[in-house]
């Protein structure tokens, strides 16, 4: 690959570091009593709320319908996150030092499978919390679930709930961008430079 | 002659007729308004006001918190009074607040409250007020609204000239309204020339608001009423009114009426400093109170102070000097150039402004009429600035708006003169409803006024409101003085008697506000930081119940094992850490008030049972869906029981 390229794929796999200061989805709660607003931010490592203390107030709330309480100490998949990203930025970083366009594919569709499988991880999640309710809850809705929208805005109960990419995904979508453009980039100038050699 | 007469009798009715015309005619409605000063006032749903407004409570001890320029009420903030609300003055915390050397004093008469200030301008810290009857000075912490410290005065007989401040609050004054033999002691009351004194205080007001009596200066033995601290080239001074020169000990409304003038001193407390400094202070053995509330640990806490600082100025030169100021002058207030000193000389007919450059120069060439007891008497021409001609009948007070002019309030006539400063003309005049007192100008007493409206303080509602028997909602008036002539906006009614009101831009304090407290942060003995801590134990006859709340249920919320007799503490620790969430607590048959408890605090509640039986007890705020269900109940066993401590939630 250029320098071009090269230098692009590495710019590309350091933007990554952005994603340990920026939360990477939020589901925001909207709702009469709330004009300040209440809601969750989703980081590589950890679940905070928009406000302090929101998370807990959420989860006070929660216990009405008989949802589990989120514990961000208790989920796994936040503690594996950072070493997922810690190695794509490494691979990457490797793959723009080298140049070779090969582990350029690689690294996108490792990245591509990354985002897939944390989606439906985080669909699953969203699916459990929002069925797994306690039977004796006060409030019983029959028939009514609330597991939050995977992306988008639905109204449980009295809140709407909207969830939404945030900071961070938008960076790592910078990222595969970047990568992609690189790859082009490279794959132009040969063409170009064919006829003349 | 029967056709002369005809005539003369349709003259007459003619003229009688032309008078009556004339005189509906020209007498001006006072409820006329021309339309638009209800939009003036008006504040949509879900938006704020532009101002905060406090007014002292009167007798009621409390302060008014209400928004300009809408006139609702938003909050009373308990200082001198017990408030069974906010459980104030009976959870176990706040009762330090009330300690005094006379014992608990449930009740105050609280008359001025004054905002904290830097550089002469309201910084919205706090605000201070004075407890007028037993002397003392209360600090309320802006960020909670809630009385932070409470001061009693010593070697006073009542705390009428008080709190003003000096310019960057280093000092929160304080005068006796009544002189008093002092220190104290059992004399003849027709002895008050030989043994009556009086004392101007200064109470040093710290970084953190703590305050203690720095020193106090004994001064002759007349009343003293108000003051103000000077500010720009006048800081370093305050000036105090006194009436009574007369010393007179009975029927005051005529024997103290008598003196064509009366003093305004003029105490320079740089000097005090020095004097201080130097150990030419006397220690004088007393006692007074320093209640103060920590808000880490959800507590006041009370402390006596045994003995005070006492300057004489005989033994002080230059540390005071008095101006001759007619007649009975009531309010002293300084302009925000810090060079006029307007006196409210209630019985007097014009308003007598002195002028700092001049007082300053005449104790520097001793342009003294006579000496009282060691205090210069300064010459009337000598320091006299200018006089308003025809301010009304009864002047007492007087604000500005930082364009040049002075209003005063004169309570006889009733009405707000406006007058220009430097050709002391007045060039404006409203009527009030009625009998004002006080007035306000938001910052109208400092260096930087908001000069957009004046707050008019009245006596006397009469005709103004619906009637509600035979005491009437006191009330304040709100008036525009953005233009060139005022303009009436709006009344609306006040708790207490609105004696002063201090005013300030909404956004400098709404920006301090607290939401809750961290419960982390949680310094209480007593409390508790997780449901899991809740616990229920015995000491004797004494029982601790260590119990949280939260959305919605008490922990624990079944007790039993108490039996008459005990002594029960419930110590009862809000867990939400959400804004405007707070929960009350009460037991049947308390002999005390409820708790409200705000989130992340802790209060406590003393209760003894007399009776046995099961007592339920609940949330008294309404908190949440199921705040019905926020509920429990304590078992009471006969004396001598043994039924054992067993507590639970959800067991």
């Amino acid at each position: 690959m250029k320098t071009q390229s090269k230098i692009l794929v590495i710019i590309a796999s350091l933007l990554l570091i952005l994603t340990f200061f920026f939360p990477l989805w939020y589901i925001d709660l909207e709702a009469p009593q709330y004009p300040e607003g209440i809601g969750l931010r989703i980081w590589v490592n950890q679940i905070s709320g928009l406000k302090p203390n929101d998370l807990s107030n959420i989860n006070g709330l929660n216990h009405y319908i008989g949802m589990k309480e989120i514990v961000p100490d208790a989920i796994p998949e936040l503690k594996v996150m950072p070493f997922v990203m810690i190695f794509l930025l490494i691979f990457g970083l490797l793959a723009g030092i080298l140049g070779k366009r090969s582990l350029v594919y690689i690294w996108i569709s490792l990245f591509i499978v990354t985002a897939a499988v944390g989606m439906y991880d985080f669909y699953l999640w969203g699916y459990d919390y929002g069925h797994d309710l306690n039977p004796n809850a006060a409030i019983k809705v029959p028939g009514m679930a609330y597991q939050p929208p995977l992306i988008g805005s639905k109204m449980l109960l009295n809140f709407n709930a909207i969830s939404m990419p945030h900071i961070g995904s938008y960076i790592l979508v910078a990222a595969v961008v970047l990568a992609a453009v690189a790859l082009y980039l490279d794959k132009k100038n040969r063409t170009i430079k064919v006829p003349n050699a | 002659m029967n056709r002369k007469y005809l005539k003369a009798v349709l003259v007459g009715i003619a003229v009688v007729a032309a008078f009556v015309i004339l005189h509906y005619g020209c007498q001006e409605s006072k409820d006329l308004t021309s339309g638009d000063e209800a939009g003036r006032v008006y504040v949509a749903p879900g938006t704020y006001d532009e101002f905060y407004l406090f007014t002292s409570g009167g007798f009621s001890g409390q302060i008014g918190v209400y928004g300009l320029p809408s006139g609702r009420m938003f909050r009373v903030i308990p200082v001198f009074s017990q408030d069974p609300e906010k459980a104030w003055g009976y959870s176990e915390e706040s009762k330090p607040m009330f300690m005094t050397s006379h014992g608990f004093i449930p009740w105050d008469d609280a008359h001025h409250p004054k905002l904290s200030q830097t550089e002469g301008i309201a910084d919205g810290r706090w605000i201070f007020i004075n407890g007028n009857n037993t002397p003392r000075v209360a600090r309320v912490d802006l960020s909670t609204f809630k009385t932070a410290e409470i001061i009693e005065i010593p070697n006073s007989g009542g705390n009428h000239g008080s709190p003003f401040l000096t310019e960057n609050t280093e000092y929160v004054v304080a005068s006796t309204r009544f002189s008093i033999p002092i220190p104290d002691k059992d004399v003849a009351i027709s002895s008050y020339k030989e043994n009556f004194k009086g004392t101007i205080s200064f109470v040093k007001v710290e970084q953190d608001g703590a305050m203690d009596v720095a020193f106090q200066i004994l001064v002759p033995g007349f009343n003293y009423d108000l003051a103000h601290g000077g500010k720009g080239p006048s800081h370093g001074w305050a000036f105090f009114t006194s009436y009574n020169t007369e010393q007179a000990n009975t029927l005051l409304e005529v024997n103290a009426s008598q003196n064509d003038k009366d003093f305004i001193a003029a105490v320079n407390w740089k000097k005090a400093e020095e004097y201080v400094a130097q150990g030419k202070a006397k220690t004088f053995n007393t006692s007074y109170f320093r209640n103060y509330f920590d808000e880490k640990k959800h507590m006041g806490f009370s402390e006596e102070k045994k003995t005070v600082k006492v300057l004489i100025p005989e033994e002080c030169p230059g540390l005071i000097y008095y101006l001759p100021t007619p007649k009975s002058p009531h309010g002293v207030d300084v302009d925000p150039t810090g060079e006029y000193i307007a006196a409210g000389g209630k019985l007097a007919s014009v308003i007598v402004v002195h002028s700092f450059s001049k007082m300053m120069k005449a104790i520097e060439n001793k342009e003294f009429e006579t000496t009282i007891d060691g205090i210069p008497v300064l010459k009337y021409e000598s320091v006299i600035g200018g006089e308003v001609n025809n301010p009304g009948l009864g002047p007492l007070h007087t604000e500005f708006d930082g364009n040049g002019y002075g209003y005063t309030s004169s309570f006889i006539s009733s009405e707000i003169v406006k007058w220009k400063i430097g050709t002391w003309e007045v060039v404006d005049r409203i009527p009030a409803y009625y009998s004002i007192g006080h007035l306000c100008v938001p910052g109208g007493d400092t260096r930087k006024p908001w000069g957009k409206y004046v707050i008019a303080l009245n006596k006397i509602t009469k005709d103004r409101y619906l009637p509600t028997g035979p005491e009437l909602t006191q009330s304040a008036q709100l008036i525009d003085i953005s233009g060139d002539k005022m303009k009436l906006l709006l009344d609306f009614p006040t708790i207490g008697e609105p004696h002063y009101a201090q005013s300030i831009p909404a956004d400098i304090l709404m920006k301090n506000s607290k939401k809750i407290y961290p419960i982390e942060e949680n310094a209480h003995p007593y409390g508790i930081k997780a449901e899991k801590d809740a616990r229920v134990v015995r000491e004797g006859n004494v029982v601790h119940v260590y119990m949280s709340q939260i959305r919605t249920h008490f922990a624990p919320d079944n007790i039993e094992g108490i039996k008459v007799g005990d002594v029960v503490y419930f110590h009862v620790t809000n867990l939400e850490q959400d804004w405007d969430i707070p929960h009350g607590f009460a037991v049947k048959g308390m002999q005390n008030s409820e708790l409200l408890v705000m989130p992340g605090a802790t209060e406590t509640a003393v209760w003894t049972p007399l009776k046995e039986g099961v007592y339920p007890f609940y949330c008294t705020d309404f908190c949440s869906a199921l705040h019905q269900e926020m509920q429990g109940y304590i078992r009471v066993s006969p004396r001598g029981s043994d039924v054992a401590i067993t507590y639970g939630t959800g067991k």
